[in-house]
């Protein structure tokens, strides 16, 4: 299973170097969503400082859906499922190493909204720990839930619209966990910030177990 | 003899809500406490108990059923769909019930309490199984992907029944099943709200039956409507 998931991982990540949709379309858009939030709000500094958890966190969930349409295209095609099917790749696999490279260009993202964020609404981070924690654990929630999504959505031209609608609730304890985490990470209530961090390790957690044990039915045809 | 039941079935059910306004209306007295704002309680709970736990957690039973293979069968699909369908109507009932109690107790049409803003989200998360539904794909990959996004969507049932505990936020804890089995709720009240959960019940399981029965006629005719143009087209005979 490991073996599969490193080969599908490497093979993701190296359609993305290449064809560099991610660096030119979706990181663009994150930064353009971060300048957009800012513009309704308006140049107050405290109400932006106040808002940029929520901020940072919405402008991830949208980007994510990027992510999730671009990663289930690399996999949509009936000729690439086929190919997978004949090289005998474990389903199990294929879902950890879509997930795996997914979170490696959602980690890449946080990054640069983290930064964003600093320059952009002026906040000063407290504690690390807890928001490097927070960001690498809804990396890998995330990326779990999309691949799964993607699969669910299917092929059909509705993807677009569809999967936004599938995926975005189920996200939405990300979202409140993030928020307050990142709430914690910039004030001095670590400790409230450890509960969160643990949802979203629960919420990772289950949704790899999901995606590990369901990824294989849902591609059958 | 099912048939007999089937069509029994709506008028005892409209009889029953029928009964339900009559007492909660004229028989029941006001509260203490909400005066006459209490007798929104004979339609509320019972709307919200069909929506969350009858028909959801029929919809992720019967998913469940689909997704063995030893009962994989289209009639779960069916009733999984139907189950859905209605709970999603139930679920809007709910929750435009619980705003025009909310707006004179609470002082406003919608708050962002855990029980109804789980609640929303549980509607939400069903609406998008009723749009993969529409997504044209062979019936049984789409019966497949449905059952998943059914459970999936149902592990906020659970979230959704806790929230009023694990959060304590402005909705009241449960009236009837709460920690303790004892109910706050006596006498003529207590009597017609029950009645209202057996009323509203039976006028799910009517909906849904109706619901099915349409599907597996619309299958039915695109079955018979594909033979026909099969048979159409082999009519005009092959081109020499």
């Amino acid at each position: 299973m490991w073996r599969d998931a490193w080969l599908v991982a490497g093979r993701d990540l190296r359609i993305e170097a290449r064809s560099r949709v991610a660096l030119w379309q979706v990181l663009p858009f994150a930064i353009l969503v971060l300048f957009l939030f800012a513009f309704s709000f308006g140049p107050q500094r405290s109400q932006l400082a106040n808002s940029a958890p929520g901020l940072f966190w919405l402008a991830l969930l949208f980007s994510t859906v990027l992510f999730a349409q671009r990663s289930r295209a690399l996999e949509g095609s009936p000729a690439t499922r086929e190919s997978t099917r004949l090289l005998g790749l474990d389903p199990a696999g294929v879902f950890l190493g879509k997930m795996m490279a997914l979170s490696v260009e959602l980690v890449l993202l946080e990054i640069l909204l983290i930064l964003g964020v600093i320059f952009l609404f002026h906040v000063v981070v407290v504690s690390w720990l807890i928001l490097v924690s927070s960001c690498l654990l809804a990396a890998l929630g995330l990326s779990a839930v999309s691949v799964l999504y993607g699969a669910l959505s299917g092929e059909s031209r509705m993807r677009a619209t569809l999967l936004p609608v599938l995926m975005l609730p189920i996200a939405a304890p990300v979202l409140i966990a993030g928020v307050r985490s990142f709430q914690a990470a910039l004030e001095h209530g670590a400790g409230l910030g450890g509960r969160w961090v643990g949802v979203l390790a629960v919420f990772s957690v289950v949704y790899s177990a999901l995606g590990i044990g369901l990824y294989g039915a849902l591609e059958e045809n | 003899m099912r048939q007999r039941l089937n069509k029994a079935l709506g008028p005892v059910a409209f009889v029953l809500v029928l009964l339900t306004v009559w007492l909660g209306l004229f028989v029941t007295p006001p509260d203490v406490d909400q005066g006459e704002l209490v007798r929104l309680v004979y339609i509320h709970p019972a709307l919200a108990w069909v929506a969350l736990y009858v028909a959801f957690g029929m919809a992720a039973l019967c998913s469940v059923l689909y997704l063995w293979p030893r009962t994989r069968s289209m009639v779960f699909d069916y009733l999984a769909a139907a189950a859905v369908e209605v709970g999603v109507v139930f679920t809007i009932l709910t929750l435009i019930t619980g705003s025009i109690w909310g707006r004179p107790t609470w002082g406003v049409w919608w708050t962002w309490d855990a029980r109804l803003t789980s609640t929303a989200l549980l509607g939400v998360l069903f609406l998008g199984y009723l749009a993969l539904r529409r997504v044209p794909a062979d019936p049984h990959v789409r019966a497949r992907r449905c059952a998943v996004a059914a459970l999936f969507a149902a592990v906020d049932v659970p979230i959704v029944h806790f929230s009023v505990l694990w959060w304590q936020t402005l909705h009241q804890g449960a009236t009837v099943l709460n920690s303790n089995l004892t109910p706050t709720i006596h006498g003529s009240m207590a009597w017609t709200l029950l009645l209202s959960f057996v009323a509203f019940t039976l006028v799910f399981v009517w909906m849904v039956i109706a619901r099915y029965r349409i599907e597996v006629i619309r299958v039915a005719g695109q079955d018979v409507a594909l033979e026909a143009a099969i048979a159409s087209r082999r009519a005009e005979g092959v081109p020499s």
